[in-house]
């Protein structure tokens, strides 16, 4: 399964991994629009939340729209998708992403694009 | 959770058999039309179909309808009003089945968002029914662009409608080979009318059963697909015959199609609140659910054991509220042994609290499909409640069983459970017995007897015959034979109006004593569901509170059905705070939530009053339309008194020391004159008492309704309203003085 891996101790908090996935999926530079997030706690430290591909969203889409892919990585087929948006609330780590200009939601496919933002290596993409 | 999606269909259609009823198909008519889109929840159109001459009519629906008529209940008790005089009975055929989805349907954000409303004349009550109703029809008619459809005439044919919401095509067909029952015929029309395996969740298909032909009990099934059980669902506008009416017009089935449901097929006037709020839901479920009631794991039957402990769930014909056994049929037992969880149990796109369970591969024992296995929709908590304890019956496979073939046969599992238990107890007192009943022993827990009447009925052979008529008729034919007291069987029989009562014992809840009584149709729970905040919760205490909640809640409830809205997902999950707010059995939070909808639906922003205002109007014109009907009055407002107190000694005895209570701490007995009084003078005691409550109750519930003594609008009240309409004041200005 490829999916994304974390390291909170190397995270500096510096958000990239966020502004690049939502540059990379919505055009604009919005954490709120990206599929993974990192929190800032009061100690300076920062917990980051990512899809590890638990397959929770697929199991609530009643329409089973959601489905893995040969990679392990949980797929959302837009053409099928009717924007319920119950994946988008019942996600474990509230990870998905609503946006009002788009019908369906967003989630991570591990495609690395944070990976590739982050300067500490707080985020690694793997294959188990 | 289970997976489903690799196991093979239970009812699928063999291929040839399919062909072999396609190509029995003859066209009568067929129009195409100019699909008109959904602007902000409406596409202003109504379809009005007429089965005796074929015809289709596509018409606007004007803005003053609108606006004094929301959708949804509001449309089907307009037009069904204009198309029948006070003469109109369930088989004129004039009389319409109308259905409205109402503005808020179809969207798919938040939970119970898909409802059809459904209305007819019906053989029952002879007055107005109305039925709320999941599953895909609704959404998929707006879709295809009509706000509502009637349905009208006799055909002398079996005839579908086949409405093609892409192709913008609608089609009358004779279909003579099609099965009449449920799981069969929605299994047949949406493989038939599904392009492949994928289409079938496009296509909602309307029908019935074969119990339709002659049971007055009969109501619609409206399917939805299952892509995870691969099987198409099936969801009831149960109450008041509907079903009866869509056969005596010749109708097999309705079927709608859609391809391509999305998320902003409504148009709405700002998408981004829908999503804001519909997420709050969906959060609120995935972090509450499991914290309240387990609606995703368990759905509606959790409360068997919760109201058992109560007192409250009807057992043996409503003589009692805990039923011995009631263990056998617990959440915990309906979930390890009987129910599959995690499929699609939403009966719309969007319902996270997906209350709709099955039971997958059931073996069945009896009856025509007897070793079949099948899917069985349920049991939600009526039916549980109603096919078995209610009859004395606490087996699991038997209410499953009785549950399946009610289903298919399009029978009301409420009316079928509350009549039997009547005919039970008539039964238990030698109104009935085994000669009269054709050999069916209908003691308390005989299943295979139940099961057998209703395999009688749908036959219409034997005592079926007798049994498809309903409680209020079986009275009268019993009383007419010699059998019995007329007077005992107008206490024991939980009818009013015509239809038997749902499932909740009422008789230490003066609320839901009026929630049953003072209802518009008859005593179904919808309107006024207050057991739960009045015996349970005890959040309406006093008399004042319970007469209150008499006026709000109806109103309150009534919006549900103007929008095309489900009422679970209003307080059977409650926001975490909920119980720190000013009226938390109003579950202000959730209030607003559907103010939100309602306005990012349509644009237009409603004060709380502006909302029950909008239900007042639909439901005094309802009332009217009952009085127009001959029913409607103070006096068409009595209950039986095993809804008030205890009929029999055995009741009385059973709960003798809270009866002997009661005088004392409510009807101004000492003790020592309780000691001295007979048992026959302690329930005449209470009787009284009990009835004059209910009395008092009517005494102050309808002045705060706007209504005479004898439950009349006032024409001031229709004024203030905007309902000062030349049809209605003909109606009611004459009955302004008319004394009770």
């Amino acid at each position: 399964m490829r999916r994304l891996e974390k390291d909170e101790s190397l995270c500096i908090g510096c958000h990239q991994c966020e502004l690049a996935c939502s540059k990379a999926f919505f055009k604009v530079e919005d954490p709120a629009l990206a599929c993974l997030r990192v929190e800032d706690r009061e100690d300076g430290t920062h917990a980051i939340h990512i899809c590890n591909q638990c397959g929770k969203c697929a199991e609530v889409c009643n329409t089973c729209v959601i489905t893995q892919a040969k990679t392990g990585v949980y797929m959302i087929n837009k053409k099928e998708c009717a924007g319920c948006l119950m994946c988008v609330g019942f996600c474990p780590e509230q990870v998905m992403v609503q946006s009002d200009d788009r019908e369906e939601p967003s989630k991570c496919t591990a495609c690395g694009i944070c990976v590739k933002a982050c300067p500490t290596g707080a985020i690694r993409l793997v294959t188990d | 959770m289970i997976k489903m999606c690799d196991v093979p269909r239970y009812a699928g259609p063999d291929a040839a058999e399919l062909e072999k009823m396609k190509k029995a198909h003859v066209l009568l008519n067929k129009v195409e039309y100019e699909r008109t889109p959904l602007k902000h929840g409406y596409t202003d159109k109504l379809l009005t179909v007429d089965v005796t001459d074929k015809s289709v009519k596509i018409s606007d629906i004007p803005a003053e309808v609108k606006e004094k008529f929301v959708g949804g209940k509001g449309y089907c008790l307009r037009y069904l009003w204009d198309a029948t005089t006070p003469e109109t009975r369930w088989d004129s055929p004039e009389n319409e089945i109308v259905m409205s989805a109402g503005p808020i349907a179809g969207i798919t954000q938040y939970g119970g968002t898909g409802k059809m409303l459904v209305c007819t004349i019906s053989p029952m009550t002879d007055i107005p029914i109305d039925s709320n109703v999941g599953g895909f029809f609704g959404p998929y008619l707006k879709f295809a662009g009509f706000d509502a459809i009637e349905l009208r005439g006799k055909s002398d044919k079996d005839v579908i409608v086949v409405i093609d919401g892409n192709k913008g095509t609608i089609s009358i067909e004779e279909a003579p080979l099609e099965h009449l029952d449920s799981h069969l015929m929605g299994e047949e029309l949406t493989a038939m009318y599904a392009d492949d395996e994928n289409d079938r969740k496009n296509v909602a298909v309307v029908c019935t059963g074969s119990a339709a032909e002659h049971a007055n009990l009969s109501m619609l099934n409206f399917t939805f697909y299952d892509p995870r059980r691969n099987v198409v669902r099936l969801k009831q506008a149960g109450r008041g015959g509907i079903g009866r009416v869509f056969r005596d017009k010749g109708i097999k089935a309705l079927v709608c199609k859609w391809q391509g449901v999305k998320a902003n097929l409504n148009d709405a006037y700002d998408f981004g609140i829908l999503n804001k709020v519909g997420l709050k839901f969906h959060r609120e479920v995935a972090n509450l659910d499991e914290k309240q009631n387990f609606m995703r794991s368990t759905g509606t039957a959790y409360s068997l054991r919760t109201l058992a402990d109560y007192d409250i769930v009807p057992t043996r014909n409503y003589k009692f509220g805990d039923a011995p056994g009631i263990d056998n049929m617990t959440a915990e037992v309906f979930r390890k042994d009987w129910l599959t969880q995690g499929g699609a149990d939403g009966c719309w796109y969007g319902c996270s609290m997906a209350c709709a369970k099955t039971a997958d591969h059931f073996l069945l024992k009896t009856g025509p499909y007897k070793g079949q296995r099948v899917c069985v929709d349920g049991p939600e908590y009526e039916s549980a409640a109603g096919l078995g304890p209610n009859c004395g019956i606490t087996d699991p496979q038997a209410v499953l069983e009785l549950n399946f073939y009610c289903d298919t046969y399009g029978i009301d599992t409420i009316s079928y459970g509350t009549m039997t238990a009547f005919l039970m107890e008539c039964y238990e007192n030698g109104i009935l017995n085994e000669e009269r009943t054709g050999g069916l022993k209908l003691e308390w827990g005989n299943s295979e007897a139940s099961l057998e009447m209703l395999h009688q009925m749908a036959r219409y052979e034997g005592f079926g015959k007798i049994a498809a008529l309903g409680s209020h008729k079986q009275k009268e034919y019993f009383a007419a034979q010699g059998w019995g007291d007329m007077d005992f069987m107008n206490d024991i029989a939980m009818e009013q109006k015509g239809l038997e009562y749902s499932e909740y014992g009422s008789k230490e809840s003066l609320a839901q004593q009026g929630g049953y009584g003072l209802t518009n149709k008859g005593p179904q729970h919808d309107e006024a569901w207050l057991i739960f905040m009045d015996q349970v919760n005890n959040q309406i205490p006093t008399f004042e509170d319970k007469a209150e909640a008499l006026y709000y809640y109806p109103m309150f409830r009534t919006w549900f059905g103007l929008m095309g809205l489900c009422k679970l997902p209003w307080n059977d999950i409650v926001p975490a705070d909920n119980s720190t707010t000013d009226e938390p059995a109003k579950v202000p939070e959730h209030v607003a939530n559907y103010l939100d909808l309602y306005y990012g639906v349509t644009g237009v922003r409603l004060t709380n009053d502006e909302m029950i205002r909008q239900s007042e109007r639909v439901y005094n014109f309802q009332r009217i339309f009952d009085i127009r009907l001959g029913k409607g009055l103070r006096k068409n407002d009595a209950v039986p008194y095993r809804s008030v107190g205890p009929v029999t000694e055995e009741e009385y005895l059973s709960r003798q020391e809270r009866y002997d209570g009661q005088l004392v701490d409510l009807v101004g007995y000492t003790e020592e004159q309780v000691k001295a009084m007979s048992l026959a003078e302690k329930m005449a005691a209470t009787r009284k008492f009990r009835e004059d409550r209910y009395q008092s109750l009517i005494d102050a519930v309808y002045p705060k309704r706007g209504w005479t003594l004898n439950g009349v609008p006032t024409v001031a009240h229709l004024k203030e309203l905007g309902m000062d309409l030349p049809e209605l004041l003909e109606v009611v200005e004459p009955l302004q003085d008319l004394q009770p």
